[in-house]
């Protein structure tokens, strides 16, 4: 980026860059503090952590089973968000219909409460002796303590994030359009699939992406509903819980890979809608 | 692209959308103009009752510490909860001036914290491991450092019986889901001792300890999670403290008694820390719970005092 303070002629941005240079350098200054505040957690964990120890920690079992079970479940949870959440936001968006604020505040909920309560209404629901646990139990479905467990959990708690998103890009989308598309002879799904998602992509994809991290990041959740065996329920942020208590190093490792990994992601995410107008 | 072979483009973005009920766009200007308003209103509002609610507790915990009252910070393991509320009650009657403050979770949270310099003023450890890890860096010293309880594991099972559980053995039939707590816990490395033992006795068989170990559904994070879940149904069965039964009223769990032979105590060590805060009134508390008016107590909340003593 330009910092000159020379108007530079022939360019309208010259002008408003010259008014603007003394305050953004006291905007810096301001941005500061909480810049600081929030990288120096994340060098505090690299400087612990050595390149040698982490690669060590990457062929215990624990490890590097705690991290492919997240992927794992997150990539199932990412899939469910998008087949039962993209009806729910393009839904919200497009239709009235009574109790329509209700729908969307339920929708908002799940971002609101501690994970815990998430946990314990998921518990209460689908647990053995849960509302549904009876008519679970009947098609031999057990659900607490497996990874279904954790992808239902994960659903929960990150899927609002992406249909908060949907919502907003569908209704971005100019009613004339649909019109015009009705007009022209297209469906309800033809409206949907060539008008409405290719749109609303860059909004669905940046939803999707803070479901995927929310997912990803989930502890109290996954904890009390699907508890904390090796492998099977126990995602990275369960794995470093228990690694602080028993294997500082397994925790760290774990840390740095959530860190990176959810850098790059978010980071490549950013650089594609850049990208895409 | 598919979307080449449309009659329509779908490019042109910036179209201003009627207002939802058809209502022309410059009307809704007026209420666009108004929003703010009530929006910085509700805003304001929020922050009020924020700063309020805080000046009000601020005051309360500041006029319950004025009088000159010292501040006992407790650091104990989750598994003495309901005993040291109780303690701490008759405690804080005989010493008025003396304000408990007690934080309960796993002993190896509470080393955890103590080692990264987390101030306290006494810590009482669900096994002697946990205090070694306090001692080891300094902040409790050997001579300090004593035993006031024991306690003993126990199998807990939904009051239905939902695995049908008979006897010890039963534990390892295939199919059952144990929840058991995680071996970092101090009675996560319990179960693991009793598990050891009975795999060697002969009326178990060696198959046990596996079987066990196969039927686990889940480490738990504290004892107390071992117990909800087993409460609510959630496993078939869990092993967990005798003193934990109590702590479900209910009547929602029934146990199985684990025989002597292969039971194991758990050892509850107390100690002041060397940097404490209230070095008096830590050491009247540690009077206190080891003089006859705290083992009778203990004794109440199921624990055993008659190992008490030096470790």
């Amino acid at each position: 980026m330009s910092e000159s303070v020379f108007p530079q002629t022939g360019r309208q941005e010259s002008i408003a860059q010259v008014s603007l240079s003394q305050p953004r350098d006291l905007w810096r200054l301001l941005s500061l503090p909480l810049l600081l505040f929030m990288i120096l957690p994340l060098v505090a964990l690299l400087w612990r952590t050595t390149p040698t120890a982490a690669l060590q920690q990457l062929g215990q079992p624990a490890v590097w089973q705690a991290v492919l079970l997240s992927f794992q479940t997150t990539a199932a949870t990412v899939v469910l968000t998008i087949i039962l959440g993209t009806p729910v936001g393009y839904l919200l968006a497009r239709h009235q219909f009574p109790m329509r604020r209700v729908v969307d505040t339920i929708i908002d909920l799940p971002t609101v409460l501690p994970p815990a309560v998430a946990g314990l209404g998921l518990l209460m629901a689908f647990g053995r002796r849960g509302l549904l646990g009876g008519a679970l139990d009947i098609l031999g479905l057990e659900i607490a303590f497996t990874p279904l467990a954790v992808v239902l959990a994960q659903l929960f708690v990150a899927s609002p994030y992406y249909v908060r998103s949907a919502i907003a890009g569908f209704s971005d989308i100019a009613r004339e359009l649909e019109e015009a598309a009705a007009l022209d002879g297209a469906g309800g799904w033809q409206i949907f699939r060539f008008l409405a998602f290719p749109i609303a992509r860059t909004a669905l994809l940046s939803g999707l992406v803070m479901t995927w991290a929310r997912a990803l990041g989930d502890f109290g959740a996954t904890i009390i509903f699907a508890g904390n065996y090796p492998g099977r329920t126990q995602t990275m942020p369960l794995a470093i819980y228990i690694g602080f208590e028993l294997n500082l190093d397994v925790a760290l490792t774990l840390s740095v890979i959530l860190i990176g990994a959810s850098f790059l992601v978010l980071l490549t995410v950013k650089w594609l809608l850049r990208r895409t107008p | 692209m598919t979307m080449m072979k449309l009659p329509f483009r779908p490019s042109t973005r910036c179209i201003n959308r009627p207002a939802p009920g058809g209502a022309p766009k410059f009307i809704s200007t007026d209420s666009e103009n108004r929003r703010p308003r009530i929006e910085s209103r509700i805003l304001g509002l929020f922050l009020v009752i924020m700063f309020s609610a805080a000046a009000l507790f601020g005051c309360a915990s500041k006029t319950s510490l004025a009088q000159g009252n010292e501040e006992l910070t407790v650091f104990a393991a989750a598994s003495l909860t309901e005993a040291f509320v109780a303690l701490g009650d008759v405690f804080h009657a005989a010493h008025p001036t003396v304000e408990l403050s007690l934080n309960f979770a796993g002993s190896q949270q509470l080393a955890n914290q103590l080692s990264e310099g987390a101030s306290a003023d006494i810590f009482a450890s669900a096994n002697p491991a946990q205090m070694d890890i306090v001692r080891q860096i300094g902040r409790v010293e050997k001579k300090s450092v004593q035993v006031f309880a024991c306690n003993r594991l126990t199998v807990i099972f939904p009051a239905d019986n939902p695995g049908h559980l008979a006897r010890l053995s039963d534990l390892a039939k295939p199919g059952l889901h144990i929840v058991v707590a995680a071996e970092a816990v101090p009675v996560g490395a319990y179960t693991r001792s009793f598990l050891d033992k009975a795999g060697a006795d002969p009326a178990l068989g060696p198959g046990f300890r596996q079987g066990v170990l196969n039927n686990v559904a889940s480490y738990e994070q504290s004892v107390r999670a071992v117990v909800s879940k087993v409460a609510l149904g959630e496993a078939d069965a869990g092993i967990v403290y005798e003193t934990d039964v109590r702590a479900v009223e209910d009547g929602a769990i029934a146990r199985l008694t684990i025989p002597d032979n292969l039971n194991v105590t758990a050892t509850y060590l107390l100690a002041p820390l060397v940097d404490a805060n209230q070095p008096g009134a830590a050491e009247s508390f540690v009077q206190f719970l080891t003089g006859p008016t705290g083992r009778q107590l203990l004794s109440e909340y199921g624990f055993q005092t008659d190992c008490a003593g030096k470790p």
